[in-house]
């Protein structure tokens, strides 16, 4: 292979921090396990009539009465905690995930267009974003998800509208540095469509910055919702994401039974520090300045 | 300067009119407060009697207008729930979140800057590696589960500090206090704890970026060659070097805290805003809701406002542009 691809480059470049190889490694583990969740977990926590409440409260390798060990302990209700975790882990994951993308497009796309047509629109545009930066993202997901109410959709509704902001501004500020170059003019020059040009030429210029924005806002994305679902404003109570399995947890955790509440919460943050120490090997990669 | 005031100001009231109108339709124009009132089995008169008393039968645009003169001769309306001035309501509260937020955002910046200039001073030695470690924590761990955390170990496990109310109170000028009382610091270490250990990671994370990047510049290097103490040049020029950056951090990380504080309050129930905003959330109480998030956006333009004039204090070159 003479030229080498750059994503090629890229891992190789990557390969060399061994701390970010492992978090990716269990970022990727963590990502299968919650894929896998309905094949390898002990029982489906959201089928009331696989619990018991003879179960119920149960700490760490207790063995139930389906016969099978509850290595990490029983809930409330009778739920294998390790099976609440597997399946927990698949909300936040499906939440972050998809959370981030709609704000990494809506937001992308702003910045973009606002830094593509310039003058007075992009002035509004990113005076607005800016307000809201200042603005901590936690209370305004609070307000949404209280004034939305419970639900899937409403939940990250309030998400994107904590976050498109930050791709906004950076998207804005890669796109800008692309407008004043030469390609842009040539293919301006040519019939194609505003639309594309920012698509298909400005946009994938401005990716390498919008990914390290990415990484780290899945990871608080996922812990936004783990914070509102544990203050009663996330997801419904049938299909218990971490924060409200640590939420549940917190009534026990009085009188000693602490296991509802900490591994839940051990999962969780596992995920996001694994997911920032990837995303802090990325920026390092991306950054000019510390570039040999 | 004078002018850089004035220009500030304008803008300030431009912010706070546009977020009254966008936190009125927001919390306004969803939701029908008038099922959380009365009991659905109330007859129709008792219906429409509370839906003129609260004036919700006006247009919205009316209802604004009237919210917008009602706002500024500082009547916030009555809570649907607690039946009482919506202001009043909050000022009761008001101070057991400020001491909360205060004691959590000075302590994390007294322990934070020197940990964090150690850090920046040592970069390679052990301790400043554990420092950096545990701040990383303080960043990726929810604040919520640290809370937990907090309260399992030090209250359940141990028994060495409650874990929630704000404890015996001392009331000065009518308004209650807890850190002047032995109990009340007891009941105060936690929840502070909690929420420091965020702005903690942050001011280690700051101090120690400045600090390395100003034990490089010249200014260090001439202390050093005129003889000065390793301590001196810390204290007097690297402190007053990386102040700035601090001193703005300081005043943002104040207002955030401030939102942040709604999470640590639940957990501890701790009676402050924060708590009292999660309540009517979810007895979807309006008037407090829209008082509280009016409050929070007045505090961060005040904040915000004397960050920037405390910047022109303190850095000479925006000094001289600004007044140029």
């Amino acid at each position: 292979m003479s030229a080498a691809s750059p994503v090629a480059i890229f891992w190789d470049e990557f390969k060399e921090s061994r701390i970010a190889v492992a978090a990716l490694a269990v970022v990727l583990l963590i990502f299968a396990l919650a894929l896998a969740a309905p094949f390898i977990s002990p029982q489906n926590p959201y089928n009331l009539a696989e619990l018991s409440l003879m179960d119920a409260r149960r700490p760490p390798g207790f063995v139930g009465s389906k016969g099978y060990t509850h290595w990490l302990g029983t809930d409330g209700q009778g739920r294998d905690l390790l099976s609440a975790i597997l399946y927990g882990l698949r909300i936040s994951i499906q939440m972050g995930v998809i959370a981030g993308g709609i704000a990494f497009s809506l937001g992308a796309t702003l910045g973009a267009f606002a830094a593509f047509i310039g003058g007075r629109t992009e002035a509004l545009i990113m005076r607005i974003i800016d307000l809201q930066l200042s603005f901590p993202a936690i209370l305004l997901a609070l307000v949404l998800a209280a004034v939305l109410g419970q639900g899937k959709w409403q939940l990250i509704t309030a998400l994107v509208a904590a976050q498109y902001a930050y791709f906004a501004r950076t998207a804005h500020g890669a796109a800008s540095s692309e407008r004043s170059k030469d390609y842009v003019d040539a293919a301006l020059s040519t019939p194609l469509s505003t639309a594309r040009v920012v698509f298909r030429h400005i946009l994938p210029n401005c990716l390498p910055p919008l990914i390290v924005v990415a990484t780290v806002q899945v990871a608080n994305a996922i812990a936004l919702e783990a914070t509102l679902s544990f203050l009663g404003l996330g997801l419904p109570v049938s299909e218990p994401s971490l924060g409200m399995l640590i939420a549940h947890g917190f009534q026990y955790m009085l009188s000693g039974r602490y296991w509802i509440s900490i591994y839940p919460g051990v999962a969780l943050i596992v995920l996001i520090v694994a997911i920032n120490l990837v995303g802090d090997q990325v920026r390092d990669q991306l950054n000019p300045r510390l570039r040999r | 300067m004078l002018g850089f005031i004035i220009q500030r100001l304008l803008q300030s009231v431009v912010v706070m009119l546009v977020i009254s109108l966008l936190v009125f339709l927001g919390v306004y124009a969803i939701g029908n407060p008038i099922d959380v009132l009365i009991s659905p089995d109330a007859t129709q008169q008792i219906r429409e009697q509370t839906i003129r008393a609260y004036g919700l039968d006006q247009p919205l645009w009316k209802q604004y207008w009237d919210f917008l003169r009602r706002l500024l001769s500082g009547d916030f309306g009555r809570s649907f729930v607690y039946n009482m001035p919506v202001l009043q309501l909050i000022f009761s509260r008001l101070p057991a979140t400020l001491e909360l937020t205060l004691v959590a955002v000075i302590g994390a910046t007294l322990l934070g800057v020197p940990l964090g200039m150690y850090a920046g001073y040592k970069p390679d030695s052990a301790i400043s590696k554990g420092i950096m470690a545990f701040s990383v924590l303080g960043f990726s761990v929810p604040t919520f589960w640290i809370g937990l955390v907090l309260i399992f170990t030090f209250a359940v496990q141990l028994g060495w500090l409650p874990a929630g109310n704000r404890g015996e109170t001392i009331s000065v000028f009518g308004v209650e206090w807890s850190f002047l009382t032995l109990d009340g610091w007891k009941h105060l270490l936690l929840p502070a704890l909690n929420l420091s250990l965020f702005k903690f990671a942050m001011m280690v994370r700051l101090a120690r970026a400045g600090a390395r990047e100003t034990m490089l510049t010249d200014t260090v290097r001439f202390a050093r060659a005129s003889g000065e103490s390793e301590w001196t040049i810390l204290r007097r020029h690297v402190l007053r070097l990386i102040a700035i950056p601090l001193v703005t951090v300081f005043g943002l990380e104040l207002s955030s805290t401030l939102a942040f504080a709604v999470v640590t309050e639940t957990i501890f129930s701790w009676p402050g805003i924060g708590k009292l905003i999660i309540d009517s959330i979810q007895t979807l109480d309006r008037p407090v809701m829209v008082a509280y998030l009016m409050l929070v956006a007045f505090l961060f333009i005040v904040i915000n406002l004397i960050v920037d004039l405390s910047y022109a204090a303190l850095d000479p070159r925006l000094r001289i542009r600004r007044t140029a």
